[in-house]
Formats: structure tokens, C-alpha cells, sequence
């Protein structure tokens, strides 16, 4: 059939032009995205903005893992995506100064917050889900937004900073160059995206794409329904949490923009703009939609309008997202 | 014993009874049928069956136990299989891969991260067995989406086939076909009953399918039980005809 699409969860025996294919822009992404610092600054970019096109596409790639790969749409990832981040910046600030210990506490923190609330709407689909998921979001926001002497409420959180790893042989200090945390944060994010690329490939993976494409006859073929969508949802949450621990980490400084829920809407945004059913699409949705705003905040206030313009032209005419587009040119 | 016993079955949705103290009993390798004209409660008796809502009040024994308050898949994992009026499938997967879920849910596999070669092999030689059996081998590899209405039928039939069912419940599995492929299916549904001595349980309003598969039929019309007996039996009597063949014919 066509590469892209089915990149992530391939068919059980496509065509070898169409495998050649799925590898080979495989490969290109991760050739761009491993020398992004050194050619971003020539295209008018800058190390940071790549850093933050890999914590956005790590974001929208897990957000996708429960919308793109399980069918269900979640407009409250930004919850676990901002606990995420606080719990790493709150480890580091309050008690341990260790970068992956504060990961960690922020991974385990969201994860949990999603089980929970998780099981609580696993039966719930549709419009329903999508606005419990933005409701306990909100919960989220309000608690940091609120409880000042502790989150620094709207401020943000300052006062601490990401701190060097300790490997046993070697030190490697995050903070001395941009570049040294971009490519700590492309091996967190390649390590993570690997991981969901294995759990699709899976058999438990596999039932996942048979809730999205027809949730009564996955039922019927004697799929716990609930229990599924609820591991993937938990999943989401998780991946989500990491983005959200290294967006914490890229400035030293969270505030809870992170886990409004106009961040959860960005998510959705880019996994559509890039292409909800394929596995690169979200990454790429979140590259332009970072480096649009990024390019067109810098000359108006009003960049979102511009996003929202594009985003409406790819939805209307490129229903499947930009990598849709390709895909379409590359079927003929 | 019997494989299935429904006691007494009732549905109520608000006030309107759809299905009223219905009782069946299938012993194993039985293949009944189901009749009735439109409107005569036989896909939510069905749905009763198969766990898609829980009745009213009555009870349904599988296989020994009761299973009236047990959720579709423990129902399924117990042996219990369905297609539905509508053909129900995975559209943009292959057919191959339609099937080859069913085979992983069948074999345990559903929460594992990962297959060992072995059972890796054991899958697709089960999913290879199941395609040629449903004669939907030289399609396997397109998108099930794209196949003709026969096709997906006879690919809907074998993911549920591949769950080992001992009991099989086919809702209309030759609605809106043409007469090749209602022959094609029909062919199908005999060789599973004759040769695999399977249990089933088929709703279907094409006479000529049923006259020729049903070892008996139970007749439904306003939510309850018209007429049981076998084909011959139901063909000669007189308020059959009345409510039901005398208006089809």
C-alpha cells in the first residue's frame, strides 16, 4: 500500500517497494533531526528552537499514540505533560539536584495522575472523553496556578536549574551549550519513540488499531475494550510526561501554560496538521507549528491566527495532514 | 447437554417490548435457524446471546454455566462467536491482518509486548489456514475495506472462526448479496456445520439458505415464539404462513 501511512504498523507482508520506502524516510527523519543544530541556524533557526521542535514532537507523537493508534482523542494530554514538568522541576528545586531523578519523579507523578484518572473515564467516548480529559486538565491548572508559595504560581516556577550528568565515566554538563542538551534530549526522545514504535508492532499494539478502526468487532473478538484503551491512554500520558519533564529542563523555568488547556489544543493541532495516521506525522505537525511560531511571533502578536489559517488550508484540502500530502504524490 | 439454553428471555427498551420470555435450546452441532419478519426482535435476541446488552429478565446458560451477567469477551474467551447484520470489520487493515488479530486474541497473545518465532509461525500458519479456508486467500493482502461485500463477509466469518468458537451466531450472512456470492457464503457455513460439526446459530430471511442449512428453526414474530420445529415442519404450518411466508412468497 503506501509507506507512510502504515509507518509504525506495517502490513504483514507489503509490498517490498513500499518497506524500502517506510525505511528510507525512516532514515531521513532521524538524519534530520541528528544534525538539526548545525544546519537550523543557516535556515534562520537557532539550537534552542530545535530542541523545542524535539520536546513538541515527542508531546504530539504520545498524544497521537492514543488518537492516531487507539482512536480516542484526548484534549487534556497537557495535564500529564505539565506534571511532567513540574515534577521534574520541583524534584530538582525541592529536593534531589539530578537531572534524570527529577525525569523520573515527573514520569512516575504523571503516569500515576493518568492511571487514575484514566480508569475513572475508560468508558467514556467521543465528545464525552474529550471534555472530561480537558475538565481534569483544568484541575491541574488551577492547582499550580493557585498554589503560589509552592508551583510559584503564575510566575512560574524559578529558582533552579537542570544539572549535569553523572555518567560514572564521564560528566556531561547539560547547561554549558545548547547543543549538549539538544542531543540529550533527542536520545531521550529516540528512546521513547522507539519504544512506541515497538508497542505498535506488537499483538497488544495491534489491538489498539482494531479499537480505532472498529471498536464493536474488537469487542466482539473478545477485546476488554476498556482495559485497552485505558493501558494506551496510560501510555500517552506517560510519553507526554517526558516531553513535558525536558520542556521544564530546555528553559530551567515552568509556569502553567504547560498544562492549560490551549497547550492540549496545540498537541491535537499538530498531530492533525502532520497526519494523525501515520507515525512521523505529529513530529513533523510539530515542526511547523514551532518554527511558525517562532517566525511569525517575532513580527505580530497575532501568530496563532496564522496558524490557525494554515492549519484550516492542510484540514480542508489535506485531510490526512501534510504528510498526506506526500503520501498521496507518492501512491500515484 | 446442550450448548446453549436461553430461559425465558425478555428485552425491554422503555416501554416497547422487543423481545418477550423467548426460550431456545441448541444442542451441540445443531445449526438453527432463526426467522421472523422485520421488526420480530431477532438481532436483540441476538444481542441478548452475545452479551451486547443484558436482558430484561429470563437467563441464558452457555455451555453449562450461566453467563447472563458475564461481559462479551468473557463470553467470547468461553467459546461463543458473532458476526453482525452489518458487516463488521477492520476497514483499513488487510484482510491478513484482520484475521491475524483475531488469531493473537484467540491465542492469548492480546497484552503481549511480543511473539516468540515459534508462535510467531504458529500465527501465520493459522492465518494462511483461516484465508484459504474463507477462499479470501488471493485477496489477503489488500485492504479489506476494498474488498466485495462476499469477501468481507467471508473475512468476518473467519476472524470469527479463528476464535475456536464452539458455538458460531451469524446475523445474516447473506443480507444484501447477490446469488453467487449468497451461494459462495452458503457453501461456507455448510462445510463449518457439516465438517467441523460446529454449533451455529443463524438469523437469515433468504429461504432458500435456510431451508437448505437449518436442522430447525424457530420462528419469531412480535418478540415471541410463533412456531419450532424442523424445516418441513415450519414449511406446513399454517400460521407460519400466515405471519411470515405466505407475505415473502
Amino acid at each position: 500500500m503506501n509507506a507512510i501511512q502504515h509507518a509504525g504498523a506495517p502490513a504483514v507482508a507489503p509490498n517490498p517497494v513500499a518497506i524500502l520506502r517506510e525505511r528510507a524516510f525512516t532514515l531521513v527523519v532521524w538524519l534530520a533531526l541528528l544534525t538539526m543544530p548545525y544546519w537550523m541556524g543557516a535556515v534562520g533557526g537557532y539550537t534552542e528552537l530545535a530542541s523545542r521542535v524535539v520536546i513538541m514532537g515527542l508531546a504530539a507523537m504520545a498524544l497521537n499514540f492514543l488518537l492516531g493508534f487507539t482512536g480516542v482523542l484526548s484534549f487534556g494530554q497537557a495535564a500529564y505533560f505539565g506534571l511532567g514538568a513540574y515534577g521534574t522541576a520541583m524534584t530538582i528545586k525541592y529536593l534531589v539536584p539530578s537531572t534524570p531523578l527529577a525525569l523520573l519523579v515527573g514520569i512516575a507523578v504523571a503516569s500515576v495522575a493518568a492511571m487514575v484518572i484514566g480508569f475513572l473515564i475508560r468508558k467514556l467516548r467521543g465528545v464525552y472523553f474529550a471534555m472530561v480529559t480537558i475538565a481534569f486538565g483544568q484541575v491541574f491548572y488551577f492547582i499550580t496556578f493557585r498554589w503560589n508559595n509552592v508551583t510559584g504560581g503564575d510566575d512560574g516556577l524559578t529558582g533552579w536549574r537542570r544539572q549535569p550528568l553523572h555518567l560514572g565515566f564521564a560528566d556531561i554538563d547539560l547547561l554549558a551549550h545548547d547543543k549538549v542538551f539538544y542531543y540529550f534530549a533527542l536520545a531521550v526522545f529516540a528512546l521513547c519513540v522507539a519504544v512506541m514504535a515497538f508497542i505498535l508492532r506488537s499483538p497488544f499494539g495491534r489491538t489498539l488499531i482494531a479499537i480505532r478502526e472498529n471498536e464493536r468487532r474488537a469487542r466482539f473478538l473478545g477485546i476488554p475494550v476498556e482495559q485497552h484503551i485505558w493501558l494506551s491512554f496510560v501510555i500517552s500520558g506517560l510519553f507526554a510526561s517526558v516531553a513535558g519533564g525536558l520542556y521544564a529542563l530546555l528553559s530551567n523555568f515552568v509556569d502553567p501554560r504547560a498544562l492549560r488547556w490551549d497547550m492540549s489544543g496545540n498537541f491535537v493541532i499538530m498531530a492533525v496538521l502532520g497526519g494523525m495516521r501515520s507515525f512521523w506525522g505529529p513530529l513533523i505537525g510539530a515542526a511547523i507549528f514551532v518554527v511558525l511560531q517562532d517566525f511569525v511571533s517575532s513580527r505580530t502578536e497575532n501568530w496563532m491566527s496564522f496558524v490557525g489559517v494554515f492549519f484550516m488550508l492542510v484540514v480542508l484540502f489535506f485531510p490526512r495532514g501534510v504528510l498526506g500530502i506526500f503520501k498521496r504524490r507518492t501512491s500515484k | 447437554m446442550s450448548i446453549l439454553q436461553v430461559k425465558n428471555a425478555s428485552k425491554h427498551f422503555g416501554r416497547l417490548v422487543a423481545v418477550n420470555g423467548v426460550s431456545l435450546t441448541v444442542e451441540p452441532g445443531e445449526l438453527r435457524a432463526v426467522i421472523g419478519p422485520n421488526g420480530a426482535g431477532k438481532t436483540t435476541f441476538f444481542n441478548l446471546i452475545s452479551g451486547f446488552f443484558p436482558p430484561t429478565s429470563g437467563s441464558i446458560v452457555f455451555d453449562g454455566r450461566d453467563i447472563t451477567d458475564f461481559s462479551e469477551h468473557r463470553r467470547v474467551e468461553m467459546g461463543m462467536a458473532r458476526t453482525f447484520q452489518i458487516t463488521e470489520i477492520f476497514p483499513e487493515l488487510t484482510a491478513r491482518e484482520n484475521v491475524r488479530v483475531a488469531v493473537e486474541v484467540a491465542c492469548g497473545a492480546r497484552m503481549k509486548p511480543w511473539l516468540a518465532a515459534a508462535a510467531k509461525r504458529r500465527v501465520a500458519a493459522r492465518v494462511d489456514e483461516l484465508l484459504e479456508m474463507g477462499g479470501i486467500a488471493a485477496m489477503a493482502d489488500r485492504l479489506v475495506g476494498e474488498l466485495s461485500h462476499g469477501d468481507q463477509r467471508a473475512t468476518e466469518i473467519m476472524m470469527s472462526l479463528a476464535l475456536n468458537p464452539r458455538l458460531l451466531l451469524l446475523d445474516e450472512p447473506t443480507a444484501g448479496m447477490g446469488d453467487q456470492e449468497t451461494y459462495h457464503v452458503t457453501k461456507l457455513i455448510r462445510r463449518l456445520h457439516k465438517d467441523q460439526k460446529l454449533s451455529i446459530v443463524l438469523i437469515e430471511h433468504d429461504m432458500r439458505v435456510i431451508f437448505h442449512l437449518a436442522d430447525r428453526i424457530m420462528v419469531l414474530a412480535e418478540g415471541a415464539v410463533l412456531a419450532e420445529g424442523t424445516p418441513d415442519e415450519i414449511a406446513a404450518n399454517e400460521r407460519v404462513q400466515a405471519a411470515y411466508l405466505g407475505k415473502a412468497a
